[in-house]
């Protein structure tokens, strides 16, 4: 093997990959940065957002045809996202928030114990068959030269990299996305300089839930919609997070693609078997965390007195 | 003058240490005053309870005759059961303390020990966070320009980010970040602690500037007992989470207990 053809086929297909984790793993590790906290139901608030996006697609795409589709898909999909923002700000106020001032395991608990409601109220409500959801356009793949690329991939590729550029300059810029930074570093201060941190936190846990819903219904198209389809997915991008350094936004996004790329590299350079592909993700979990538990990019942390 | 803070009988605990007993200062408006103790005393948890972000056993504190802080469990509206079935006649007398970001809106900025500065982030980006109350972007810029005016050194150290500034740099930003917001009480913790002399005398000019020329009435915690003393108009002596002494800063710095026990004299 070696032909470049072969390796711009991986690396396309590495980079849709770990953009999907880079969105979810955004969440993750902008929670995290506020809270030291792991919202473990992230993966089923991906899953919730996906089944409302489909259901939404399903009765608005009707007989629409072409560009159409399209405008319905992504029509879909915004609702999906809303969705998402309401039920993890939701799900902050009612099993986090009480517990902010009680031992960090127990929000850790809670968590995972929303996790379990959401992903069963799921499979009660509309089964545990999973649900296909049409592509909105011809996905036969088009050839450029000896790679093939499908249609659905470039869509990854440009929602990922808006998403991500939109969310950076936000950050960055934006006078929102600073007092968010400003929270991160230290709230106190931030309550000092007037900013609501309560609504900080809200509004975190609304775009990491967005991000995360926009994921699943991206993937939805390959992989159908399920109830725990946000599982494995969720615990790759943990993985991601903490690989880019958890609570550094740009590392969650280095990490997302380096683990898409990782994944996708093992297999089909290295030989890992297929089967042993999701256990990838947890080998170099166990790696950083021996090596450079900070992660890529996050940098050592003093405790604060 | 007016009375700005009004400090009545307030006592704070951590656990079952009691870290401030009984305590009452006034603050009238325009005035520097300061609290000088010793390194425990409770000078800072006073600043913290000021401020919201330490709650009240017991008494109250007002600003501008507004209650901001008071022993919420006395009213029962720590219960959410007695806050939903309250009556909304009662409302107006039963008020909770203020939370902290709305006591910064009322116009009272804390400098908060150990200067407390977003590392991470520029001074220009610590400074717009100083003004995140304030909506009109001409004011900030204009504010910005004033700050930049008033310390040379966070005008040429704009775009840096804040940990690479020396410790008094740090303090420089953190009283221009709370100045950016144009506080009318002014609360500094320690704003000299750790630094090297001429810069503690280069800090206090510049209090004495912001309490003359823009009229913020300052209220300061120092160790450095003559320092402060010889800034301010008057003075408190805290031992122990009580106040021993209050008078003129003059007068204390006369005193004979206070010249043994704070000015090494």
């Amino acid at each position: 093997m070696g032909s470049w053809a072969e390796f711009f086929q991986h690396l396309m297909n590495g980079l849709t990959l770990g953009g999907i984790y880079a969105l979810i793993a955004l969440g993750y590790t902008m929670v995290y940065g506020i809270l030291k906290f792991i919202n473990f139901a992230h993966g089923d608030i991906l899953m919730m957002g996906s089944y409302i996006g489909l259901f939404v697609y399903n009765a608005i795409r009707g007989e629409l045809l072409g560009f159409w589709t399209i405008i319905a898909f992504f029509l879909s999909m915004l609702v999906g996202m809303m969705f998402s923002a309401i039920l993890g700000m939701a799900i902050e106020k009612i099993a986090y928030k009480p517990l902010r001032k009680a031992t960090r395991l127990a929000p850790l608990l809670s968590a995972i114990g929303v996790s379990f409601i959401l992903s069963n109220l799921a499979a009660w409500m509309w089964g545990t068959k999973s649900k296909k959801l049409e592509y909105p356009f011809d996905n036969s793949p088009i050839h450029l030269g000896d790679i093939a690329v499908t249609p659905h991939q470039i869509m990854i590729l440009v929602v990922v990299v808006v998403m991500m550029v939109a969310l950076k300059l936000f950050i960055d810029r934006s006078r929102l996305g600073k007092a968010m930074r400003a929270t991160s570093l230290d709230q106190d201060t931030a309550k000092l300089m007037g900013i609501k941190v309560d609504r900080i936190i809200a509004i975190t846990f609304a775009i990491g839930s967005a991000l995360a819903a926009t994921a699943g219904f991206l993937i939805a198209l390959e992989i159908k919609v399920y109830p725990s389809m946000g599982t494995m997915t969720g615990l790759k991008a943990f993985v991601a997070a903490v690989v880019g350094g958890i609570g550094n936004i740009s590392g969650a996004m280095v990490g997302g693609i380096l683990l898409g790329l990782i994944e996708t590299f093992g297999v089909a350079l290295l030989g890992i078997p297929y089967a042993l592909r999701d256990t990838i993700a947890f080998i170099i979990l166990i790696i950083i965390l021996l090596v450079k538990p900070e992660g890529l990019l996050g940098k050592a942390e003093k405790e604060k007195v | 003058m007016s009375e700005l803070l009004s400090i009545d009988h307030i006592s704070v605990s951590y656990g079952n240490i009691q870290a401030l007993r009984d305590v009452s200062i006034h603050v009238r408006e325009g005035e520097i005053v300061c609290l000088i103790g010793a390194n425990g005393a409770g000078k800072s948890t006073l600043l913290k309870a000021i401020v919201g972000l330490e709650p009240l056993v017991s008494g109250s504190i007002a600003y501008k005759g507004e209650v901001i802080a008071r022993n919420d469990h006395a009213f029962g509206s720590h219960n959410p059961l007695l806050r939903f079935f309250k009556n909304p006649k009662h409302a107006a007398q039963d008020t909770r303390s203020l939370r902290t970001d709305e006591i910064a809106s009322r116009g009272i900025a804390l400098v908060p020990e150990g200067r407390r500065v977003f590392a991470d982030l520029t001074v220009e980006e610590n400074l717009d966070m100083g003004a995140f109350l304030i909506d009109d972007d001409a004011f900030i810029a204009k504010k910005k320009k004033e700050m930049y005016e008033f310390f040379p050194i966070l005008g040429m150290r704009r775009k840096q980010k804040t940990r690479s500034l020396s410790g008094g740099e740090q303090q420089m930003m953190a009283i221009a970040r709370a100045l950016m917001s144009a506080p009318k009480l002014l609360l500094l913790d320690e704003p000299g602690l750790g630094l090297a002399p001429l810069i503690i005398q280069d800090i206090f000019e510049k209090i004495e500037i912001i309490n003359k020329e823009d009229n913020v009435t300052v209220f300061l915690v120092e160790q450095n007992a003559r320092m402060a003393l010889r800034t301010s108009d008057e003075g408190h002596v805290m031992e122990n989470g009580r106040i021993v002494l209050s008078d003129t800063s003059e007068q204390l710095l006369e005193n004979e207990k206070v010249k043994a026990a704070y000015l090494g004299e």
